[in-house]
């Protein structure tokens, strides 16, 4: 269990959902993501799982909804144009409360983009991504351990409030190698129990039904309501977020995923020359980390919001902050990556009282 | 007393909403009773589609999913491959697998899926209030062919059955009416056929069955079935359109596929 070994990220994703139960994956290939399935078709009938290439994306995630109907961990992936195609599939499984797992290997956009590292995919990751009032369960790694070991708490998460969850990544985060261990005992697929709602064919007396709708009066709307329990209870109970350095600090650095490990370098050296810099890193983007930002509005002058996007992840940011400190942004959209150098420069200047990168 | 028939344990109670003379109802109870008289009702699971038939998980008296438009033959391909001692079929209109769905289904016949589809073909969108469908005829009016369908504007009607024929993919192919008892008796016989292949594990089947819309082909159920009589089946010829060779051979003369052209 507690082997160290390297592995490309998005490979180290494939074999952490394998660990963590799952036994069916369909998907489409894109670049930067292609690893996952191709590891998948050997890795996956090994275990006595199944591996489909299917026709297109929007294929592959309706395999998954009949697939996560009987009650198997399933795993789709894509990048950036691919997730689009599946959003469709991914709001039915929302409302039929179908608990699937997906990652999201995002590339430059918009349209067909380019095949670079991006942050691109916030808001369509983070706000449910389809049609309909609906969320899913969203981690964003920064290396390659976690994205071998997030796979096993999507599938928890997913299968205890029944909703899809995701990875949320880039082509850095994939395509690197890193060392790993998984922290966890691989799961025995065929040790879990099979959920009561699972579809297995059943006596009619006891038959169950998968479906996304109630065409009756007012009952589409109590649907949500029940849909909108769950959210609630798991924006309560399933917040994760790193936060270093904030006690005392000048100014906080923030970003998610690879922008956070730019944040992270910036902060380090900066500390070495005697700045008072923190950095806080949510690993949950759905449910959003509200509360240690509100916790230190008001009480840290500023926060410099690092991404590889044009103004997304602020947003949140600027929510919770709501007014009570500044706010700068450095942002990079498809392909640009910013350096630790050039996010400490960036700081500098926000410290010294320099209002170009001002946000809110 | 001697019971001579009963209703099929494989429909609920529940009164179906079909409008009068529509084909659907026909089609749900004879596939209920396929997999009832097969002994596999407790071991079957259907996928709803979107179409008028969007309600299929109230009427069949078994495990039900219902899924999005035209992606059925995705969603039993999911269900069969996870669960492959399961009987697994899709029941479909016209737009939903042959215009949005025809990837899904076309890949799934060419994967030789091990599952069932059920296509009913009205040509026409029913659900939404009667648009050309991908199997409108020629000249037929629906509401966003007013004037009727033209080659000019919209092309030729698909033929599901020729289609698929012509890959190395599906193991039965037949299509059907509903128009008369014998085309009743007939689909009946197709469908279970069908169900037998796959639990046989031959591979993919489907079983298209020509139907009627009266209400949004603007038409009595009377007029309606004149119409799948003389104007359907000269353009979607009945018969049988693929078989396992074995069983051809083994089928008397008599019973020998006669499409009428
Ligand atoms: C993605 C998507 N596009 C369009 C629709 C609207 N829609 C619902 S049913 C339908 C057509 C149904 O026609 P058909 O499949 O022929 O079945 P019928 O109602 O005639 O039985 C359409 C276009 C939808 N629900 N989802
Ligand atoms: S609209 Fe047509 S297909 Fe739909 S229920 Fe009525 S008759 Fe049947």
């Amino acid at each position: 269990m507690s082997e160290r070994i390297l592995m490309k990220g998005n490979e180290a994703l494939a074999e952490g959902a394998v660990r963590a139960g799952c036994r069916f994956f369909a998907g489409y290939p894109i670049t930067p993501q292609n690893e996952i399935p191709e590891y998948m078709s050997w890795r996956l009938p090994e275990t006595g799982g199944t591996f489909l290439q299917a026709e297109s994306e929007v294929s592959a995630i309706n395999m998954l909804f009949g697939a996560a109907a009987v009650g198997r961990r399933v795993m789709t992936s894509s990048s950036s144009p691919g997730i689009s195609l599946k959003q469709e599939g991914i709001s039915y499984c929302a409302s039929a409360e179908l608990p699937i797992f997906y990652a999201n290997i995002v590339r430059g956009g918009p349209g067909l983009g380019n095949i670079a590292p991006s942050q691109g995919d916030y808001f369509q990751s983070t706000r449910g991504g389809g049609h309909g009032d609906y969320r899913v369960f969203v981690m964003a790694p920064k290396s390659v351990d976690e994205m071998a070991n997030f796979p096993r708490i999507c599938y928890d998460i997913a299968f205890k409030y029944r909703i899809p969850a995701m990875v949320l990544a880039d082509g850095i985060l994939g395509q690197m190698m890193e060392p790993v261990t998984f922290d966890f005992d691989p799961v025995e697929a065929d040790s879990l129990s099979i959920p009561d709602w699972a579809l297995r064919g059943s006596k009619p007396e006891e038959r169950r039904v998968v479906k996304s709708f109630d065409l009756r009066p007012g009952k589409m709307e109590e649907w949500n309501y029940r849909l909108e329990k769950k959210y609630d209870e798991i924006k309560a109970e399933e917040v994760r977020y790193e936060a270093i350095n904030t006690d005392g600090a000048d100014l906080i650095l923030t970003g998610y995923g690879t922008s956070a490990r730019i944040c992270e370098t910036a902060m380090a050296q900066g500390r070495k020359e005697g700045l008072k810099i923190g950095y806080i890193r949510p690993i949950t983007l759905w449910p959003f980390p509200t509360r240690i930002f509100r916790d230190l509005a008001g009480k840290i002058g500023k926060f410099l919001v690092v991404e590889m996007s044009l103004g997304q992840y602020v947003e949140d940011v600027q929510l919770s902050i709501n007014g009570r400190s500044e706010i700068y942004l450095h942002k990079r959209p498809a392909g640009g990556i910013p350096t630790g150098e050039e996010v400490l420069e960036v700081a500098k200047k926000v410290l010294s009282g320099d209002k170009s990168k001002f946000y809110v | 007393m001697k019971i001579v028939f009963e209703q099929t344990k494989g429909l609920t109670d529940i009164p179906m909403r079909y409008c009068p003379g529509c084909g659907h109802g026909v089609v749900h109870r004879l596939v209920a009773e396929c997999y009832e008289e097969l002994g596999v009702q407790e071991n079957t699971i259907g996928v709803a589609p979107v179409g008028c038939s969007v309600f299929a998980d109230e009427y069949l008296n078994i495990d039900m999913i219902q899924g999005a438009h035209g992606r059925g033959p995705a969603i039993a391909t999911g269900i069969k491959r996870n669960l492959p001692d399961k009987l697994a079929f899709s029941y479909q209109g016209d737009g939903d697998l042959a215009s949005i769905g025809a990837a899904e289904t076309l890949h799934a016949a060419a994967r030789s899926e091990n599952i069932t589809i059920i296509f009913i073909n009205n040509a026409i969108y029913g659900m939404t209030g009667g648009q050309m469908a991908p199997t409108t005829l020629l000249g037929m009016r629906s509401t966003t062919s007013p004037a009727g369908r033209t080659v000019a504007a919209n092309g030729y009607p698909i033929r599901v059955c020729e289609l698929l024929a012509a890959l190395d993919g599906p193991v039965y192919l037949e299509r059907t009416t509903v128009d008369k008892p014998a085309g009743v008796v007939k689909t009946r016989k197709a469908i279970k056929r069908a169900f037998q292949y796959q639990l046989e594990g031959r591979g993919f089947t489907l079983v298209e069955i020509l139907s009627q819309c009266p209400t949004d082909w603007g038409m009595t159920p009377l007029q309606s079935l004149e119409r799948v009589r003389n104007e359907m089946t000269p353009y979607f010829p009945l018969g049988i359109y693929k078989e396992p060779e074995d069983d051809k051979k083994a089928r008397p003369k008599k019973d020998a596929v006669k499409k009428e052209s």
